[in-house]
C-alpha cells in the first residue's frame, strides 16, 4: 500500500510538478513509494524451501526504542540544515481550508517580490490551481499533489525543493495542505511555522485543534476586513491561543484590503535572514 | 488521518530490525504513545489492518503503552498531570511549561522469529 495516501495503486505518489508540466513526469513520486513496498517484495521472495523452520519457537526480544517518525525528522533535519546553509528563511503556513493562506501568499508576493526573492512549495490533494495563481506572479513554484494525504512530509519539500533549485539569501513559502490536525505532527525542516486562522472560523478553533497552535510560532488572523459581520470575540481567540502556546505571536491582517499587512511585512523582512554583504 | 502514516512508519521500523536480526516475522510488537502526541488510538486502529497487511507485521500482537502527559511549570516548578496540551499549572495559573512526557511517538520492543 501507497505509503503517503493510503491507496492500493503502486503509482500514485504524491506528483511534485511545476505549472505546465504533466502529470506522468514525477520520477520521485516513484522514489518516495519505494521504501513502503520493497520490504513487502523481499517477505514474498524470501519464501524459499531451503530454509530450516525448526526454530520457530526460537522467540527473540529487539529492543528497538526507535520514534516512529523519526524518518520524517531524519529528512527535514536534512531540508533544515539546507535552508541555513543557503540562508533561506522557510516558513511552513497551515490553518483549515478556505482561511486565505493562497491569498495571503499571493498580496505578500506581490507586494514584497521587488525587494526579496521569494520560492513557493504549495501542497493540496489536487489541482495545479495553486500553483498556476502563485505563477501568475512570475515567483518560482512547485506544485505537491498529495493524493489522498492529508499533509506534507520532509521527503515531499525535499524532492520539491531540489526541482525549485532556490537562489541563496531567500525565502521559502511553504504552503501546506488545508487541515488544521495532521500537518502539526510533520516538521518539514522549516525555519518558523506558521498557523493562519479567519474570523469566520470561532475563536475556539485554537483549543479544539490545539496541536497546530502548540508547534507554531506566528498566527495570523486573516479577513480582518469582515469583523463587523461576523460573531467573534477576537480577544478570546487570542487568549485561547495563547493558553495553548503562550509564544504566540500575533499578526491581525485581511489579504482584501491590506489592513495590517505592513507589520506582518516587518516581521518578514527583519526575520529572513539578511543577504551576507562582504 | 495522518494515523496511517504512523502506521506505516512502524511497518517500516518493524520491516527494517526484523530483516537487521535475520529473523522472519514479527510475534508481538510495543508502542509507547503519549496522550499529548496527537495520535488518536481509534484511528490508528482503524488503520491498523491495512497497514500491516503482506508486512511482517501482519500476524503480531500489537501492545500499547499509553504515558500520560506531565508539564512542569516554568514559573512555579510545580510538576503536574496533563490531559491536554493547553493544561495550565494547577497551583499559579501560568501556560509556560515544559512537556515532561507525553509526546512520545515510539517503538519500544519487537518480538520476532
Amino acid at each position: 500500500m501507497c505509503g503517503t495516501c493510503g491507496c492500493g495503486s503502486e503509482n500514485k505518489g504524491p506528483a511534485i510538478l511545476k505549472p505546465g508540466e504533466e502529470k506522468h513526469e514525477h520520477s520521485h513520486g516513484e522514489h518516495i513509494h519505494e521504501h513502503s513496498h520493497e520490504g513487502h517484495h523481499h517477505h514474498k521472495e524470501g519464501h524459499s524451501h531451503t530454509h530450516d523452520h525448526s526454530h520457530d519457537h526460537n522467540h527473540k526480544v529487539l529492543a528497538i526504542e526507535q520514534d516512529i517518525l523519526k524518518n520524517n525528522q531524519v529528512l527535514a533535519a536534512r531540508n533544515s540544515g539546507y535552508f541555513e546553509a543557503k540562508n533561506i528563511f522557510a516558513l511552513n503556513l497551515v490553518s483549515s481550508p478556505g482561511s486565505g493562506k493562497t491569498s495571503i501568499l499571493e498580496r505578500t508576493l506581490a507586494d514584497l517580490k521587488a525587494e526579496i526573492p521569494f520560492y513557493v512549495i504549495e501542497g493540496d490533494q489536487q489541482t495545479m490551481n495553486d500553483a498556476n495563481r502563485i505563477d501568475a506572479l512570475n515567483i518560482p513554484v512547485v506544485q505537491i499533489n498529495t493524493g489522498k494525504g492529508c499533509h506534507l512530509e520532509s521527503d515531499m519539500v525535499y524532492n520539491a525543493v531540489k526541482k525549485l533549485e532556490i537562489k541563496n539569501d531567500s525565502i521559502l513559502m511553504i504552503e501546506n495542505v488545508g487541515n488544521l490536525v495532521c500537518p502539526s505532527m510533520f516538521d518539514l525542516g522549516e525555519s518558523k511555522r506558521v498557523v493562519i486562522i479567519s474570523t469566520t472560523e470561532g475563536e475556539d478553533k485554537p483549543i479544539k485543534y490545539p496541536d497546530m497552535f502548540h508547534t507554531s510560532d506566528i498566527c495570523i488572523i486573516n479577513k480582518i476586513d469582515l469583523l463587523p459581520y461576523v460573531n467573534i470575540d477576537v480577544q478570546k481567540l487570542k487568549d485561547y491561543a495563547l493558553k495553548v502556546n503562550p509564544n504566540l505571536q500575533f499578526f491581525e491582517v485581511s489579504a482584501t484590503t491590506g489592513e495590517g499587512m505592513e507589520a506582518w511585512y516587518e516581521w518578514l523582512k527583519e526575520n529572513s535572514l539578511k543577504p551576507k554583504v562582504h | 488521518m495522518h494515523e496511517l502514516s504512523i502506521a506505516l512508519g512502524i511497518v517500516k521500523i518493524a520491516e527494517d530490525e526484523t530483516a537487521k536480526a535475520k529473523a522472519k516475522k514479527v510475534t508481538k510488537i510495543e508502542l509507547e504513545i503519549g496522550n499529548l502526541a496527537g495520535v488518536e488510538l481509534a484511528s490508528l486502529n482503524f488503520v491498523w489492518e491495512s497497514a500491516i497487511k503482506d508486512s511482517v507485521l501482519e500476524f503480531a500482537n500489537k501492545e500499547i503503552t499509553i504515558i500520560k502527559g506531565l508539564g512542569k511549570c516554568i514559573d512555579c516548578d510545580v510538576e503536574f498531570e496533563m490531559e491536554n496540551i493547553y493544561d495550565c499549572c494547577p497551583k499559579c495559573g501560568s501556560n509556560f511549561k515544559g512537556i515532561l512526557k507525553g509526546k512520545e511517538l515510539r517503538v519500544k520492543a519487537i518480538e520476532v522469529i
